[in-house]
């Protein structure tokens, strides 16, 4: 390889960012992959703008893709990165602020214009000052990329456009990279000419690395000491639309998908729809109600029904999940969050639907909800809402949120054989058969699908007669109803394995987290441990019911923390249904909470501050 | 199975549930006669599904002794859309009303027709809301007095066989709450129809809307007031003595009087088409209204178009067959992995 002089280090977080169509997040995609394979722990954090388009060389146009990779377990795409690759002046400059002291700027200086500058708000030129604070490394990428493909016959457009290919063969070569992957999806992807110019310029980008002065090292990452076994890289939505596929496969029955286009879920509905040789049946609704509808008609009809959405979409299914609610038909709603109110921020993160998930309907109408802790979680988490919602007879919530949906981590992939197995049972038997008699254990009623002879009968939204399941306005038949609603989904607590404290069983500060937080909190948590402070830390998968043994745990500790990407709504809970005075950590940015950020709340609290 | 072979008869479709409409109103004739076609149409009891939204006509499935899905204002379409793609081998009936279907159901209705589901939507249209007790919907006529238009409605309502046509149907009639054989024959041409079929049922409000549709009920009036569309015959109306028929130029409608024994055609009377190419002639039918107009009643329009679900169905087919059963220890594993020795 090369002959400079390599340097070990143990991780490092880097950041990619251009304009929107440069290919940031398909640059930042191919060097994960790379680093996957490389044996690498990673996370990584995609940030785009929610315009397909925004106008060139604009701030509102940076699109940015960070990668923290690392010998060690790793469980965040890092607070700030080591290393910020920058295409065009707009991008230094949205993202300058976050790189680490002293870290290493890659600048496109051919990208630097005086029209650029301006574009992007700059009076004077910003390299000078850089240069002093950061190790600035001023690389001619658009003079060089030409170059490289002058006699192929490309227009000057989609000769530019493999710019983003010569930065990452220079990234492979600065970090020990191999880029074969890279070759291989290249091939499959593009052919002739196109094809051609990227495999020069990923080539070139290489060469470049290993010749010029501007790198006078390189670095190696080792492999990660991680559990042994059969690895993938993974994104939160893709293991999201493997696992709904997971759970047709795991409980023999056809998945039919109903969904609405809507950011940041859209691509669950497009990854589940390439499989319908899994029977998979999938359906663009007209509208968010539509979709909602259609999955419950389909479970009304015998189908595992799913419908995939975010926030805005979520918000418009409620009057219709309230009606499986009471229908007692299963059905599993993954509301992939997003920043709002309202529109709000499509592309960016929050976890501010958790109260409308519990508690968004009309009435006392009360669903399981779920959330995913990880990416390679959401695979797990859905199966396990279907699981749910056959044996409950109750539709399912499961929240996962942006930055979950397109971040991506190494997954240990799973043996299917091993993963539980239940066909769901149907009734078919008429002797005595009622529509809402239940099971003396789960309460559940029976699942009574239409074609099955002799067991014909009417489900609606109208309060319903105990047993029989016909329309009933007595109002003692409709408080029993009432209550066999809620005991039904609190008895699923006995399902739910005991929540683990990481830790110290008992003490001064519990860190209490759920969903896609979990990552950041457990960093702080072992961070402060490793400090020798007192915190432990305990992660929520089931938000209704509560694991059985939640209440017990908090009040072991002297002081609660609660760090939510939301104005505290978990906080609220725990506070009102186990009188703890639980403090909340709340941030609305938009953004994942950074280690360093809930480190700073543990060590003020520890401190004394309220 | 041997209970689907027992001869079944209109009773064994009436379930055991008091009826709790207005007396007097048109949904007894429509339940009546759709129970007694229910037998004749060769599908098993237990493969039948009624699916409904709110208002008066949406309690119908409380009333059949077949599988029903009583669901929420407006949305029935799309839950009978997930019935059927999930198991096409039902036989998928959606009740609705005008308020219901065409005011806060209107885009499912739009979009449901619009994909060709193989299923039955049976619009009950009085132009008015019962069940919120006597608003103005959006059938009713500019000027009809309310409690919610107590000056007159000032909105202009929207035609459902026009709607229907409007969203790409492949079989649009309309038919009367109290004309039991044209009724029951409607429904029988609706249920043979591979697509989904739009019937329009103009139905007696007698509380809230009474006699709205008189002309076309009444056994008298509605010789003069109403057209039968019959398939390759003229459309004539009016007693022998008083024979008029329909003559359509450039899309417009025109009465013309038939003198005693004239031959319609030689009149310039046009012809009824089911399967026209194009749905101007049908759209052209549609306008026929009171009082210029006798209303047509009927099918509209019958053409043939692949089903949504039956599409669907297929893709599934084709991709087991192309691809194999789909193996997921195989796509958990597919694409860049890697192995980390112990």
């Amino acid at each position: 390889m090369s002959e400079k002089p390599t340097e070990e280090i143990q991780h490092v977080a880097i950041r990619f960012t251009g304009d929107s169509g440069d290919g940031m997040q398909l640059t930042g995609m191919k060097f994960t992959e790379s680093t996957a394979l490389a044996g690498n722990d990673l996370s990584t954090l995609p940030d785009f703008p929610a315009e397909i388009r925004a106008p060139a060389g604009t701030l509102a146009g940076v699109s940015g893709f960070q990668i923290h990779f690392s010998s060690e377990k790793i469980r965040t795409p890092a607070d700030y990165p080591d290393v910020l690759v920058s295409f065009n002046p707009a991008a230094l400059k949205a993202n300058i602020g976050d790189l680490r002291p002293g870290g290493m700027v890659i600048v496109n200086v051919d990208a630097f214009t005086r029209k650029a500058l301006a574009r992007a708000g700059y009076e004077a030129d910003p390299l000078p000052e850089l240069r002093d604070r950061y190790r600035l490394v001023e690389v001619p990428l658009t003079r060089l990329n030409r170059e490289a493909l002058k006699d192929l016959n490309l227009s000057a457009r989609d000769t530019d456009r493999c710019k983003n290919f010569f930065a990452l063969g220079m990234m492979f070569w600065l970090y020990h990279r191999g880029m074969e992957s890279t070759e291989r999806w290249l091939a499959s992807k593009f052919k002739g000419d196109v094809l051609e110019a990227n495999l020069r310029v990923l080539k070139a980008g290489y060469a470049f690395g290993e010749t010029t002065e501007l790198f006078p090292v390189s670095y190696i990452v080792p492999k990660a000491k991680i559990e042994p076994g059969h690895y993938r890289n993974i994104t939160g939505n893709t293991a999201l639309a493997w696992g709904i596929i997971g759970a047709a496969v795991q409980l023999r029955q056809p998945v039919f998908l109903a969904a609405y286009p809507i950011t940041p879920a859209s691509d669950i509905l497009h990854e589940v729809s390439r499989y319908r040789h899994f029977g998979v049946k999938t359906f663009q609704a007209e509208d968010e109600i539509a979709a909602m509808c259609a999955a419950i008609g389909a479970s009304f009809a015998g189908a595992l029904a799913v419908c995939t959405t975010s926030g805005p979409g979520f918000v418009l299914k409620q009057e219709a999940l309230g009606l499986a609610v009471i229908a007692e038909l299963p059905v599993v709603v993954v509301d992939v969050q997003r920043a709002g109110p309202s529109t709000g921020m499509p592309t960016k993160t929050e976890q501010g639907d958790l109260l409308l998930a519990l508690s968004g309907r009309n009435s006392d109408c009360p669903v399981p909800v779920l959330a995913a802790a990880t990416p390679g979680d959401c695979f797990y988490t859905v199966i396990e809402a279907f699981q749910l919602a056959v044996k409950y007879m109750t539709p399912v919530v499961v929240l996962s949120d942006s930055y979950l949906a397109s971040s991506s981590e190494p997954w240990l992939i799973p043996d299917v054989s091993q993963l539980r197995q239940e066909a769901v049972e149907f009734r078919t038997d008429p002797e005595g058969f009622q529509p809402f008699e239940r099971n003396p254990d789960s309460l559940a009623r029976p699942w009574a699908i239409p074609g099955t002879p002799n067991l014909e009968h009417r489900i609606g939204g109208l309060s319903k007669q105990e047993v029989t399941g016909n329309v009933d306005y007595d109002p003692q038949n409709n408080q029993r109803m009432n209550d066999l609603r809620h005991e039904k989904i609190e008895r699923i607590a006995a399902d739910l394995p005991p929540l683990e404290v990481m830790g110290p069983d008992q003490g001064d500060l519990l860190l209490v987290g759920w969903g896609g937080t979990h990552g950041a909190i457990t960093s702080a948590a072992e961070d402060a441990r490793s400090d020798g402070l007192p915190v432990s830390n305990i992660h929520l998968r089931h938000l209704n019911p509560f694991p059985s043994n939640l209440g017990e745990i908090l009040v072991r500790f002297d002081k609660v923390l609660i760090p939510e990407l939301n104005r505290g709504q978990l906080a609220q809970l725990i506070r009102a249904r186990f009188l703890v005075d639980a403090k909340s950590l709340s941030k609305l940015e938009g953004q994942p909470f950074r280690v360093a950020e809930i480190r700073a709340r543990i060590d003020s609290l520890l401190a004394g501050e309220n | 199975m041997a209970e689907t072979t027992v001869t079944l008869t209109h009773k064994d479709f009436a379930s055991d549930q008091d009826i709790r409409w207005c007396p007097g109103c048109g949904d007894y004739s429509i339940l009546t006669n759709v129970q007694r076609v229910m037998p004749d149409l060769g599908v098993p009891r237990e493969n039948f599904v009624f699916v409904s939204g709110i208002g008066c006509s949406s309690r119908f499935p409380y009333y059949m002794n077949t599988y029903g899905f009583h669901t929420i204002h407006g949305r029935a379409p799309a839950f009978a859309t997930g019935i059927k793609c999930a198991n096409p081998d039902l036989s998928v009936w959606i009740v609705t009303g005008d308020g219901d279907g065409l005011s806060i159901g209107g885009n499912h209705l739009l979009h449901t027709i619009r994909r060709n589901l193989d299923l039955q939507i049976l619009l009950f249209n009085n132009r008015v809301y019962g069940l919120t007790k006597g608003q103005y919907s959006p059938t009713s006529r500019v000027g009809m007095t309310t409690k919610s238009t107590p000056d007159g409605s000032i909105d202009y309502p929207v035609d459902p066989i026009a709607f229907a046509l409007g969203s790409g149907a492949t079989f649009v009639a309309r038919t009367v709450d109290v004309d039991a054989p044209h009724l029951q024959q409607i429904l029988r041409r609706a249920y043979a129809h591979k697509g989904t079929s739009f019937i329009e049922i103009l139905q007696n409000c007698p509380v809230y809307n009474d006699n709205e549709f008189i002309e076309v009920e009444d056994r008298k009036q509605r010789v003069n007031a109403s057209l039968k569309l019959q398939d390759g015959e003229p459309l004539v109306f009016g007693p022998e003595s008083d024979r008029k028929g329909i003559r359509i130029e450039d899309g417009v409608p025109s009465v013309v009087q038939l003198s005693n024994g004239q031959d319609p055609i030689e009149a310039g009377v046009a012809i009824h088409n089911e399967r026209h190419d194009t749905p101007a002639y049908a759209f052209a039918l549609a306008s026929l209204t009171r009082p210029n107009f006798p209303v047509p009643v009927g099918v509209f329009r019958a053409v043939d178009k692949p089903s949504y679900e039956t599409m669907l169905a297929a893709q599934v087919t084709h991709a087991i067959a192309h691809k194999g059963e789909g193996d997921l220890q195989a796509l958990l594993e597919s694409s860049e992995t890697w192995i980390v020795e112990a």
